[in-house]
């Protein structure tokens, strides 16, 4: 879900923005390295894959459906440095064109989806499969679980958005307790899913998935 | 929300539709920002963005029903906001015998209003001006390359994408298909690790192909857009400029 206009104050939207474009930056500089203009093709294909993941496919229970935010899954794809890319176009176009976030939020929107699942995600699937034995199954494992520890790190980061920003009279506990309550949630449906998906593309296309070396 | 979304483009020659896109996207955002920036407990500004929006509107010729649509987007955050009034502090007012926070209230308020305004914003922008458009301006506004190349190969083939998963669904109800539940998610991240598979061959294959005909990584120069002159862009800069002075005059 992402954040619209209004939700989080000025203050907090413009350091969102910097912190967005800073991490950004370094990304950019990153893929330059590793990245040559002939992929390119290739990462936008994974943009448009992950803007129509965006659609509600995955059953949550009666009739009811969710959706993948797929930050983790793209960088257990294209790896630390492209994903926040490749999601950051997702992100804006949502906004700009979709109506799907705020504008101004945009920064923040930015940092909690694209930057979070590489500075928190990445480190987790590192070190998970530094532990876990060796083989696909444990890949995938460990790329579900990032993917949780990413969901759960961007809705308590959003907490502290809201709180900072003051945006409502409501105690910052109270609304760090709800977020995480229902994000708790939203990480069991991401794990799961990101984990299937990559176990999957492991058997079929091993050089697709970033983290499989 | 589906991926294809070319039911918001409302096509037509105005003096709104005919702006360079890199003008009509800095004042959106400069728009929203103002909006954005309004402090809580004053509500006479929004009569003044609502005036500005609706002569936009009536400018680009585009029908009020197609933005108002629009705001279906915000109804999950809606309820996060109903939950304001009941869960913040005092002072509490009395409304129809349920006890109400009143800056739970204004809270409330103020995060709708800015969101509904924000949404009709970029509303406006996305009836005015096609996506790829959009990404032409946005390249004329210095966004680094990576982005903005990304974005139009994203464009290219999201609609091709959409309909593959659509029709990837199709074939799943044939067969039996109607996941309803959490349990039933094998069939679906089935289809998803497919759709993934397929996006990315594509995208190997695309490479290919367009390296084969000489791609070095730059657009040709018909698709990287003009410079605006300068009127123009006083045009575009004048309209967050007259809300954010009449938000303060308000």
């Amino acid at each position: 879900m992402h954040i619209p206009d209004g939700f989080v104050s000025p203050g907090v939207a413009i350091a969102g923005a910097a912190v967005a474009t800073a991490g950004l930056g370094v990304c950019v500089r990153q893929v330059r390295i590793e990245l040559l203009d002939r992929q390119l093709p290739l990462a936008g294909l994974a943009a448009a894959v992950f803007l129509v993941l965006q659609a509600p496919i995955i059953p949550i229970g009666v009739g009811t459906s969710g959706h993948l935010l797929g930050g983790t899954l793209a960088v257990a794809l294209l790896g630390p440095w492209l994903a926040p890319v490749v999601i950051t176009v997702v992100t804006v176009v949502q906004a700009l064109f979709f109506g799907d976030g705020g504008l101004s939020a945009l920064g923040v929107n930015v940092v909690n989806l694209a930057l979070v699942p590489s500075a928190v995600g990445y480190p987790v699937l590192r070190g998970l499969r530094c532990l876990l034995p060796r083989g696909p199954t444990a890949t995938a494992a460990a790329a579900g679980v990032a993917a949780a520890v990413s969901v759960l790190a961007a809705a308590a980061l959003f907490s502290g958005e809201y709180a900072a920003g003051g945006g409502a009279a409501l105690a910052p506990r109270t609304v760090a307790l709800a977020t995480m309550g229902v994000y708790a949630l939203v990480a069991v449906i991401e794990a799961v899913v990101t984990g299937l998906v990559v176990r999957g593309l492991l058997a079929l296309r091993a050089d697709l998935v970033a983290v499989a070396s | 929300m589906t991926a294809t979304h070319r039911g918001l483009l409302v096509p037509a020659d105005t003096p709104v539709h005919r702006m360079a896109p890199q003008c009509k996207v800095t004042a959106t955002a400069l728009l929203v920002l103002v909006i954005a920036a309004t402090p809580t407990g004053s509500y006479r500004p929004y009569l003044w963005y609502l005036l500005l929006l609706v002569a936009l509107t009536a400018l680009a010729r585009v029908p009020p029903l197609r933005l108002l649509r629009r705001l279906v987007v915000e109804v999950p955050f809606l309820l996060f906001v109903l939950g304001l009034p009941v869960l913040a502090g005092p002072p509490r007012l009395d409304v129809l015998g349920v006890m109400l926070s009143l800056p739970g209230l204004h809270a409330a308020a103020a995060i709708t209003l800015k969101a509904s305004f924000g949404l009709l914003a970029t509303a406006l922008l996305a009836a005015t001006t096609s996506l790829p458009e959009i990404i032409t301006g946005l390249e004329r506004l210095r966004v680094p390359r990576v982005f903005t190349a990304v974005a139009a190969f994203m464009v290219r083939y999201t609609d091709l994408l959409a309909e593959e998963l659509s029709r990837m669904r199709t074939a799943a109800v044939c067969r039996g298909a109607n996941p309803r539940w959490f349990w039933q998610l094998r069939d679906v991240t089935a289809g998803l690790g497919a759709l993934v598979l397929r996006g990315f061959a594509r995208g190997e294959r695309v490479s290919q192909a367009m390296a084969s005909r000489g791609y070095t990584g730059a657009l040709p120069a018909a698709l990287r857009g003009a410079a605006a002159p300068g009127p123009m862009w006083g045009c575009a800069l004048a309209v967050p400029a007259l809300a954010a002075i009449g938000a303060i005059l308000a």
